[in-house]
């Protein structure tokens, strides 16, 4: 019984597997521990990295929060294809295995509800980007000619901020038409807000960020409904990740019914 | 590996390249908050909420936590690039002063 108990998701018993060479969190592979008929997918951490003051100062490295994220999402993911994981927040560690058990049986009616409610499902990811910033769109044509005047200098700054409105507002519509369209055909959505691109590398500006819930038979068609929409999308890019554990769907609110709000795309952080 | 078959090859996530924001926004962010005997709050992380602007955190909650800078960033909001334009204008016109002492103020509206 050495080392804490981090645990990554919890799910209804499942028969396959899991991949033999997962490496989970710290380096250690993940085991299940059932209790009331739940499996609880952990890993033993060691407690000089995982008690509270070692983890609050991990968290503040980059390298160290990457790597653990990507191991956290790894074993998800190894579960994703066997079963459908509830996904636990990461970091969430318990002292022992009793520590987990109690909490188990604290939450036994909520984990089991949700459950039922994602079996079978998945989350896609959808993004939108402005396949180039305005601002770069400056330079194609003419590029070093210099201003003759003060007031030919202020038109063509005039000029340029037109032409980056109008980029603007084509990317934003298409944005909410593919959203519309999308959120008809998945159980729900959630709007998430754009991803800033000095984390995650990706070219040209965010202009939609969007989660769906889709039951897996259903997902080879919302895979080729969101490759139909690329091609309709000159000057934007469509990024579709996934399959994911239903992530953005596991939380209370979503079982609450107050998850409505979601619904639009008016929400996308005043992006529409 | 096995037993989606039913289910499309992953697309960029999954286990291989998803980007980071990606899979930080998830395991974050998205996900069940159950407490653990290890009490974080994630939100108490400076790393999260400075350096990466808690783009991983909901709209709601940061909004509830004071947080708006994609409000005032002009990729995100029209209000942002209105009042950017805006700015850009009153800068222009300054220059413009500069340039050309004599004709500025008929050029501005």
């Amino acid at each position: 019984m050495t080392g804490l108990r981090y645990v990554y998701a919890v799910c209804r018993p499942f028969d396959a597997p899991l991949q033999a060479q997962l490496t989970g969190v710290a380096g250690d592979p993940p085991r299940m521990l059932t209790h009331r008929g739940l499996v609880a997918v952990v890993s033993h951490v060691p407690v000089e990295d995982f008690a509270e003051e070692p983890l609050r100062a991990h968290l503040e490295d980059m390298d160290w929060l990457a790597a653990t994220a990507r191991a956290h999402q790894g074993v998800i993911d190894a579960l994703t294809t066997v079963t459908t994981p509830l996904p636990l927040r990461l970091g969430t560690v318990f002292r022992d295995d009793s520590g987990l058990r109690t909490m188990i049986e604290e939450r036994e009616e909520y984990l089991r509800r949700t459950l039922a409610r994602l079996d079978g499902r998945v989350e896609w990811g959808v993004k939108v980007y402005t396949e180039t910033e305005p601002a770069a769109r400056e330079t194609p044509g003419r590029p070093a000619e210099k201003p003759v005047s003060g007031r030919d200098y202020l038109l063509r700054r005039r000029m340029r901020a037109r032409e980056h409105e109008d980029v603007w507002q084509r990317a934003e519509a298409f944005a909410t038409r593919l959203h519309t369209s999308l959120a008809a055909r998945a159980e729900d959505s959630r709007l998430h807000a754009p991803q800033n691109a000095a984390l995650s590398g990706a070219r040209g500006r965010n202009v939609l960020n969007a989660a769906y819930l889709v039951p897996r038979a259903h997902s080879e068609e919302f895979v080729e409904l969101v490759d139909r929409t690329k091609d309709e999308a000159s000057g934007m890019r469509v990024e579709l990740t996934g399959p994911w554990a239903a992530y953005s769907f596991a939380g209370e609110a979503a079982d609450t019914g107050e998850a409505a709000d979601t619904g639009e795309a008016a929400d996308t952080g005043e992006g529409t | 590996m096995t037993m989606s078959g039913r289910l499309p090859e992953p697309y960029g996530s999954g286990s291989g390249g998803a980007n980071l924001a990606d899979i930080l926004e998830r395991v974050l962010d998205k996900g069940v908050v159950i407490a653990g005997d290890i009490r974080i709050n994630l939100l108490d992380i400076e790393l999260l909420t400075i350096k990466l602007r808690l783009i991983v955190a909901s709209v709601d909650k940061a909004k509830e936590m004071g947080i708006d800078w994609w409000e005032s960033d002009p990729a995100l909001s029209s209000q942002a690039r209105s009042d950017e334009l805006a700015r850009e204008n009153a800068e222009l016109r300054a220059r413009l002063a500069e340039l050309e002492p004599g004709r500025a103020r008929e050029e501005t509206p």
